[in-house]
Formats: C-alpha cells, sequence, structure tokens
C-alpha cells in the first residue's frame, strides 16, 4: 500500500493553514463545492450477510429443503410482491419499517449482486466491494476516488466515517477523511488551561503544518492530525443536535444520529459511512428465535434505518438523502451442521431515500440445483448484476459524478433505474 | 544513548525505561544487548508479584484482582507485564501472535460468559480449575518457540475452538471458518490456496472439537480442553492443491485413515503449511513490517533470507528473529522510525519514555479503545489493520489527548526532571527530544518547540513556568506525528 500525499502536500497545505484560523470559511467551502446539499450514507453490513434470509424466496421449495431449520416459514415473511419474472419474495419478519418505506415506493433492492468468480474471503471481498476493482484491490477506495474529483482543496468534513478505522472505501491518496465515531469524545485536551491551553494548541498546529516531502508517512499522519483540529469546531455543533425521533441506543443507531445531525447542521459533509457487524453467521444463525442473533441484526438494522429515515424525512431532508447498503458477500445456501451458513457468492444490496423509484431490481435465484442461476456445484448463488453497475447509477444519478472515470470503465446499465 | 540501541528497544521491546537506559548505556555490544532481549527462559519472566507494590505503575484492582476471571483485569496484567517484564520481547511477541492469531474474547463470551471466556484467553495453569492455559499465556510460552507447533496448539487451543467455530466442526457438514483462516491468515495467505483446499482442510479438522471438564456449580469453575471426537472425523482422503507428503506417491492426497488415527490428518496439514516455501516469504514479509519498517516494501533479499532460517531451523522462531535484529535492513538508520506504532505500543512506550508512577493502566484501557486497539478484542480474525489504518482522525487525537492526560498526571515529576535542563528554552526542548529518543528535529519542528516555551513573554525557567511547559512539552512532542513511529 503506497501514501504518497506529494499532490496534496503541493496543494493542499495553504488550505490547511487557513482552517485552523477560519473555520466559518471551510464550511462555506464545502459548500460551494456541492452544488446540492445531497447526502450518501453508505451502510455496511459486515461479515458477509445472509441475502437469503433477508430477502425471502418463500415459494421456492429448495428453500425449505436446503435450510430445513434455517428458513424463514413462508406465513411469517412479509410480502412485498414478485420481481420481474413473478417469482414471490418477503422480507425478513423483523424489517417491518422497511416494508413500509417499501410499500412507499423508496426502497429498492439489488438481488444476486456480486462479480465472476465471487471470493469468499471476508477481507478480499470486503476490498474487492471497496475498490471496485477485482483486478487490483490494494488501491483506493472507489468513494475516495469520487472524492478526489471534486475541486481542490476539499473541505476535510467532506467525508465522515463513523467507524474508528477509515473503510477502504473512503481511501484516497490526497483526500483525508476524517472518523468519528463518537461525536462527544471529538475534543482536544491539553495539560494546561486557559491562554496556556492556546498555546498548546498553536503549538499542535505548527508540528502538524509540517509536511515534508520527502517523508510522505510522516506527512500523512501530519495531515490527520491537521484534519482533527480543522474539524473539531463544526463537529463540536453536531453534539447539540436534537433528533425529531428517539434513536435506537444501538451503536448503528447512535451512528445514524450523528449523520442526522451533520446533515442538519449543514457542516458540508457529502459522503458517510456507517457500519453494523456480526453478519458472519457461521453457527447458531438463530433466523427466526425471537431473540436469534439473525433476527437480532435484522432488528437492529430495522430501527436504526427506520429512525433515520424518519428524523430526515422530519426534518425535510428526505429528498436530499440516499441510503446505500451492502455486505462483502451473501452465503452458502445449505445450512450447515452448526445451524449456519458458510460463505457464499451473490448479495443483495438496497437503496432508499425520498427520490429512490423502489421495487425489485434483478431476478432472485432458483435454489433448484442445477439452476444456472446458482455456481459452486449449485452451492451458491451466481451473480447476475455486477456490483459495479449499482454503484454506477449512484455516482451519475446522484452524485452527480462521471462513473466511467471513478470506476475505470463502463458499468451503466439503465435499467437499474433505482435512482 | 547509542540510536541503534535506543532503535532495537523500540522495536523489539517497548521502548527505554531509565532503569534500562542506565543499564545499557556503556558496557555492552550490540549483539550482547540483542542477546538479552532474545534469551529468556519463557517460564520464569513472571512479574505478576510485583503487581500493587511501590515503585510500579499502577493497577485499578477495586474489590478483587481476579485477571483469569475479569477481561478488563486480565488488560491491565499484561499492559503491566509489558512496562515491566524483564523479557520485554516475550510480551512483544505474544502481542503479535494475538495479532496474528487474532481471537476476540467478545464471541466467546457470548457462548461461555464473560468470567469462563476471560479464563480461556487470560488464565495462567494455576488459576484455571484443571490446570488449562489460556490463550496469551500460550502466546507467550511459544513467544519465540517453534512455529509448527504453535500452529498445533492454536489449533487445539479452546478459545480457538470457539472462536473460528471448530468445536462444531463434525462428519457430514463440515465447518469451514478454521480451515479457511489457517491457510489463508495463519499460513501461506491468499493466492496459495483455492476454495477446494479450504472444504478439503474443513473436512481435515472434522472432530477437533472439546469438551467441558469441570461443571462446577458456581459462574466461572467450568473449563474446556481439546477434544478429539473420533466419531466425528470424516475418515475418506482429501486432496489438495499443494503437496502434503512432497515426496510420497500421491503427494498431494491425506489418505483416508481410521476414525482413530484421524488426528494426524490435521497434523500432516499443518506440517505442510508450516514448512511451505510461501509460508516461510509470508512470515519474512511479515517480519519486515513489524520489525523493519512499514514505508518501504519489503527487501527481497531480506525476505530470502528471513524465509531460509525460518525453513533451516525447523520453523524455530528465536533464530529467525536474531536474524532479523542483527540483518542489515534492521540496522539501516533510513529504516529507523518508519515503523507505524500500534496503539498499545504508542501508549506502553510513552509510559516508560514519560513516566508511570503514580498512573494506573487501569486508566489506559478507554483511551486504548479510542486509539483503536483493545486488548482481547481484535476486530476480525484478520487482526488490527496496521500502518496508517491506526491514524484516523479520531484515532489520533484519541493518541494526543492520552499524552495530554499524562503529561497532566506526571506533571510534578517531569517538573523536578527538568530542573536541569531549565536554563534555557533549547536546553529544556533538548532534554524532552532525547527522554522521548525522537530524531533529531528538522528545523521548522526546533523552532516550533522554541517558540511554544518562550510563548507569552520571557523564559525564567521558574518553578510556574517549568511545571506549565515541561508538561506541555512533553504532551506536544509525545502527540506529535514523529513519536507515532518506531
Amino acid at each position: 500500500m503506497t501514501f504518497t500525499r506529494r499532490e496534496f502536500i503541493k496543494g493542499g497545505v495553504s488550505a490547511f493553514t487557513i482552517g485552523f484560523a477560519a473555520p466559518a470559511f471551510l464550511s462555506d467551502l464545502a459548500v460551494a463545492q456541492g452544488s446540492s446539499r445531497r447526502s450518501l450514507v453508505v451502510l455496511y453490513l459486515s461479515g458477509g450477510n445472509d441475502a437469503l434470509s433477508m430477502l425471502v424466496p418463500y415459494t421456492d421449495s429448495f428453500y425449505y429443503s436446503r435450510r430445513p431449520t434455517l428458513a424463514v416459514p413462508a406465513g411469517s415473511v412479509l410480502q412485498i410482491g414478485g420481481d420481474s419474472t413473478g417469482k414471490p419474495l418477503g422480507l425478513h419478519p423483523r424489517l417491518t419499517t422497511l416494508r413500509q418505506i417499501y410499500d412507499q415506493g423508496r426502497l429498492a433492492f439489488v438481488q444476486r449482486t456480486g462479480y465472476a468468480n465471487s471470493s469468499r474471503s471476508h477481507f478480499l471481498g470486503t476490498d474487492i466491494w471497496s475498490t471496485a476493482n477485482p483486478g487490483n484491490t490494494t488501491g483506493d477506495g472507489w468513494l475516495g476516488r469520487y472524492l478526489e474529483t471534486l475541486p481542490s482543496p476539499v473541505d476535510p468534513l467532506t467525508g465522515w466515517s463513523t467507524v474508528r478505522e477509515l473503510p477502504h472505501t473512503l481511501k484516497a491518496d490526497r483526500v483525508s477523511v476524517p472518523s468519528i465515531p463518537s461525536v462527544a469524545g471529538y475534543a482536544l485536551q491539553s495539560p494546561n488551561t486557559g491562554i496556556e491551553g492556546t498555546y498548546s494548541r498553536a503549538g499542535l498546529e505548527a508540528f502538524a503544518s509540517h509536511l515534508p516531502p520527502e517523508r510522505p508517512h510522516l506527512s500523512f499522519v501530519n495531515t490527520s492530525i491537521q484534519a482533527a483540529l480543522a474539524t473539531l469546531d463544526r463537529v463540536g455543533t453536531v453534539a447539540t443536535y436534537v433528533p425529531t425521533v428517539a434513536y435506537p441506543t444501538s451503536g448503528l443507531g447512535q451512528a445514524f444520529r450523528a449523520v442526522a445531525g451533520a446533515i442538519v447542521r449543514g457542516i458540508g459533509t457529502k459522503v458517510f459511512w456507517v457500519q453494523t457487524g456480526g453478519f458472519d453467521t457461521h453457527a447458531s444463525q438463530g433466523v427466526n428465535q425471537a431473540n436469534g442473533a439473525y433476527a437480532n441484526l435484522m432488528g437492529t438494522v430495522n430501527a436504526a434505518v427506520g429512525a433515520f429515515y424518519a428524523d430526515m424525512l422530519n426534518q425535510g431532508l428526505i429528498d436530499d438523502t440516499l441510503i446505500l447498503q451492502f455486505s462483502e458477500f451473501g452465503r452458502r445456501i445449505n445450512e450447515n451442521a452448526s445451524s449456519g451458513t458458510d460463505h457464499g457468492a451473490a448479495a443483495v444490496m438496497m437503496a432508499l431515500g425520498g427520490t429512490v423509484q423502489g421495487g425489485l431490481f434483478g431476478t432472485a435465484p432458483s435454489l433448484n440445483p442445477g439452476s444456472d442461476t446458482l455456481e459452486n456445484n449449485s452451492n451458491d448463488v451466481r451473480f447476475e448484476t455486477d456490483f459495479r453497475s449499482v454503484y454506477a447509477q449512484v455516482i451519475d444519478n446522484w452524485l452527480g459524478a462521471n462513473s466511467v472515470d471513478i470506476l475505470g470503465g463502463d458499468f451503466r446499465k439503465p435499467s437499474l433505474s433505482f435512482i | 544513548m547509542a540510536p541503534f540501541v535506543e532503535h532495537l528497544f523500540r522495536r523489539a521491546a517497548f521502548g527505554l525505561s531509565p532503569v534500562e537506559r542506565d543499564r545499557f548505556a556503556r558496557g555492552y555490544s550490540d549483539r550482547q544487548i540483542i542477546d538479552s532481549l532474545l534469551v529468556f527462559d519463557a517460564g520464569a519472566t513472571d512479574v505478576d508479584g510485583a503487581i500493587g507494590t511501590p515503585g510500579h505503575v499502577g493497577v485499578t484492582i477495586g474489590a478483587r484482582f481476579t485477571p483469569n476471571t475479569n477481561i478488563n483485569q486480565a488488560r491491565q496484567r499484561w499492559l503491566f507485564r509489558m512496562v515491566h517484564s524483564p523479557a520485554p520481547l516475550q510480551e512483544r511477541m505474544a502481542l503479535i501472535w494475538h495479532h496474528h492469531f487474532a481471537t476476540a474474547q467478545s464471541k466467546i463470551a457470548g457462548v461461555y460468559g464473560g468470567a469462563d471466556s476471560t479464563r480461556l484467553l487470560a488464565a495462567k495453569p494455576s488459576e484455571d480449575p484443571t490446570g488449562h492455559r489460556g490463550q496469551i499465556e500460550l502466546f507467550r510460552q511459544y513467544a519465540l518457540g517453534r512455529f509448527e507447533d504453535l500452529l498445533v496448539e492454536v489449533a487445539k487451543d479452546p478459545a480457538m475452538l470457539v472462536w473460528l467455530d471448530g468445536r462444531l466442526n463434525v462428519k457430514g457438514t463440515p465447518q469451514e471458518n478454521f480451515g479457511r483462516e489457517l491457510m489463508e491468515l495463519f499460513t501461506v495467505g491468499v493466492g496459495f490456496h483455492t476454495e477446494e483446499d479450504v472444504y478439503a482442510a474443513a473436512r481435515v479438522f472434522t472432530g477437533w472439537n472439546l469438551r467441558r471438564t469441570n461443571r462446577g456449580d458456581e459462574a466461572g469453575t467450568a473449563s474446556y480442553e481439546f477434544n478429539y471426537r473420533a466419531a466425528q472425523h470424516e475418515t475418506g482422503p482429501k486432496e489438495f492443491s499443494f503437496a502434503i507428503y512432497p515426496s510420497g506417491p500421491t503427494p498431494n492426497r491425506i489418505p483416508a485413515r481410521s476414525a482413530a488415527d484421524g488426528l494426524q490428518d490435521g497434523l500432516d496439514l499443518i506440517h505442510a503449511l508450516a514448512v511451505h516455501p510461501e509460508t516461510a516469504r509470508r512470515m519474512a514479509r511479515r517480519l519486515w513490517t513489524w520489525f523493519v519498517s512499514e514505508t518501504a516494501p519489503p527487501d527481497e533479499a531480506f525476505v530470502a533470507s528471513i524465509a531460509r532460517v525460518y525453513l533451516d531451523g525447523g520453523t524455530q522462531m528465536r533464530p529467525v528473529l536474531r536474524a532479523v535484529l542483527t540483518s542489515p535492513q534492521f540496522g539501516d538508520e533510513r529504516n529507523f522510525h518508519q515503523r507505524y506504532s500500534w496503539p498499545v505500543e504508542y501508549a506502553v512506550r510513552t509510559l516508560k519514555e514519560v513516566g508511570y508512577l503514580g498512573f494506573s493502566v487501569g486508566d489506559l484501557l478507554t483511551p486504548l479503545l479510542n486509539m483503536g486497539q483493545q486488548l482481547f478484542e481484535p476486530p476480525d480474525v484478520n487482526g488490527w489493520a496496521l500502518g496508517p489504518g491506526w491514524f484516523s482522525t479520531s484515532a489520533m487525537l484519541s493518541r494526543m489527548n492520552f499524552a495530554s492526560q499524562l503529561a497532566t498526571n506526571q506533571r510534578v515529576a517531569l517538573r523536578d526532571a527538568a530542573r536541569a535542563h531549565a536554563a534555557t528554552p533549547e536546553a529544556l526542548v533538548d532534554f524532552v527530544h532525547d527522554t522521548l529518543t525522537l530524531p533529531d528535529p528538522p528545523p521548522p519542528h526546533y523552532q516550533a518547540a522554541l517558540d511554544y516555551v518562550r510563548a507569552g513573554g520571557a523564559w525564567t525557567g521558574s518553578d510556574a513556568q517549568l511545571l506549565a511547559r515541561s508538561a506541555g512539552l512533553f504532551h506536544l512532542l509525545a502527540g506529535s506525528a514523529e513519536y507515532q513511529f518506531l
């Protein structure tokens, strides 16, 4: 992995220097950089979400024969109609709020998303989905590349990761995206108070302004310090946000609450990252039990996304908001002996927002062994829609950028008209 | 202090305490100092008896100190050992194996509860009802032992058998989780095994399960041990894309075996993986990252040489580490300060160099969480995202804030230590640089440090000035980008 920031160093130092003195200016800059107030919120379900438990082919007899204990009973699913071939599908019973949004026509599912020779590795799979480049997974993330298309200097709050580690998707050569898992904890301490504290902050800023071109790694750390110092005050305004709905206390719920605060306060962020884990359900998957592992995962997603959607709706900002969900792969069709499922192939994606054209995109697999919708000796679901076609739709029609440039190829698929 | 010795202690220990600084200041050759780090009796390095005694970093104990059942106390005990161990490389290697075989307590706690899961990870044999040795004790014991033995022990380790679901791996419906990561993460890596190998490896380890050995009445008295269940082992042959028996007639096939002999399948696979040339090269590349440099790609000559030592020595790690620490690449000054510190390394080094008397490692736990490294809770089986991955804005802010917290805590001691260097701002800045083993600062940094000391008026070196500015300067420099590198 190389982190060459030389171009950044040439073009970016003066912007940061100004930023310390005048955060309001940067805020104006952020607004000026966006032709709209549109926000993209990427939701990553980490561990490999079991697509067949989320979007259930409840009339496929092989679904029941191959998952004797894990299949969602047909009578329990939340029916949402059929795909273009007429195959009926239903949501996991805990997705009640998402079903309402679906019924309002603002939630789209893209079934069987993936790529050829799907990796069953969490790490390689995540890197492929992050870079949108199965051939070279060590480069910048696809949204990092998008951020680099924005006019320089890019405001340091243009992206916001709500998890501690910067996700690969947001990694870029010349743009540093802040990780802000806790708005309240995002404050600067000093051994001394009063005027002594301001000397300390000035000292930190002076040290961090040193970006020697011959030491790009040191410069990289200094850009992190600069980004922290330049964003403290604006992030502080998010801490006082009072939402219009009660958010769940889960980590995911609180992350969405922070995102809502940032959007409502208008601090200039265009791309947010939220994430929740636990989807690597090799054992005791608990799809159907009231307190089962997967049932709880669906409950967590439903409550957090539902609260955020309602809050944005109440704030009159839902038309400027798009949530895009993905996971690194779907899971094996047959359940294993541990009442779980192993790593599989094609995944399901969701997009929701006030201007989303909802519905079921793509077709469901047939789980009948031998079906050409399957692969790996019919053990896994084969992809139908390249995940980069979904990204292309978002890049072209939501972010207003050029997907061919960012994805390094033409993955546009006009029928994928969810946005 | 010789720059190489400071470098060695940043990389192969956790920095230099004043005591170590005095001890190695003169009279020892570099080789002797390297030997002093490499040669230790893994069973005789216990400093736990010093916990809670004067002259050591504090531990926040509460009503009872039970690091075998309380995970936060287990974390504190390990941090205490890192600060005070007479064999710091042992703790350093244990931390590295904890990253390499990353196992998180939360999943085990979800199955067996907090107390039992803590014991599976952190208990000493004397602290377990059946004498079980927790995973970290395994890593400490095999810190510089034979890697193949470590792999076998890990494959049988109860915490690992829960973490990667080996306890559920049975005949008919094999569990792939452990077999996959054994190849992808623990040995050969991506590109040197196939999806079919994963399925075969899962079958190899069928029956490698767990047994509860003590059904205690009160919570926290149960224990678990490895149990090979012959009846759950798949006895058929297993085909691999690489050789298991290089000189055999069917090198790529583990033959059909009776269930009673089926344990041998796993031992054969582990042996083949341990001595696989790609494992040797991958470990050499990882050692480069862990010990030599993260800013330069692995040097090909280094990789070839370390891989050879690894294979020639039958996967013994002590000769491998000796070869790493005595390599020309490790000693090359261009590789000094080129390794991004892990949060635990950063925090322990800061304690050792800034001071710890009156500070508790219990007060490290929240900062470490915010910096992105909670012991016994790696984010996934791939371990932590090393290198630049540690340096998100919030994590960096947490490092700066920890430097502030410690400097505030140590302010009186820092003032006292600085009195002998209070004559001029230059003397004070030099003193702090030396204490922190920082490289010579570039002129803008040096000027920034001087500007800070002089801010707001003339420097007099009064106690009041020293109290504010020595702590302030330690905060600035321990929170600087330069100090984040080892």
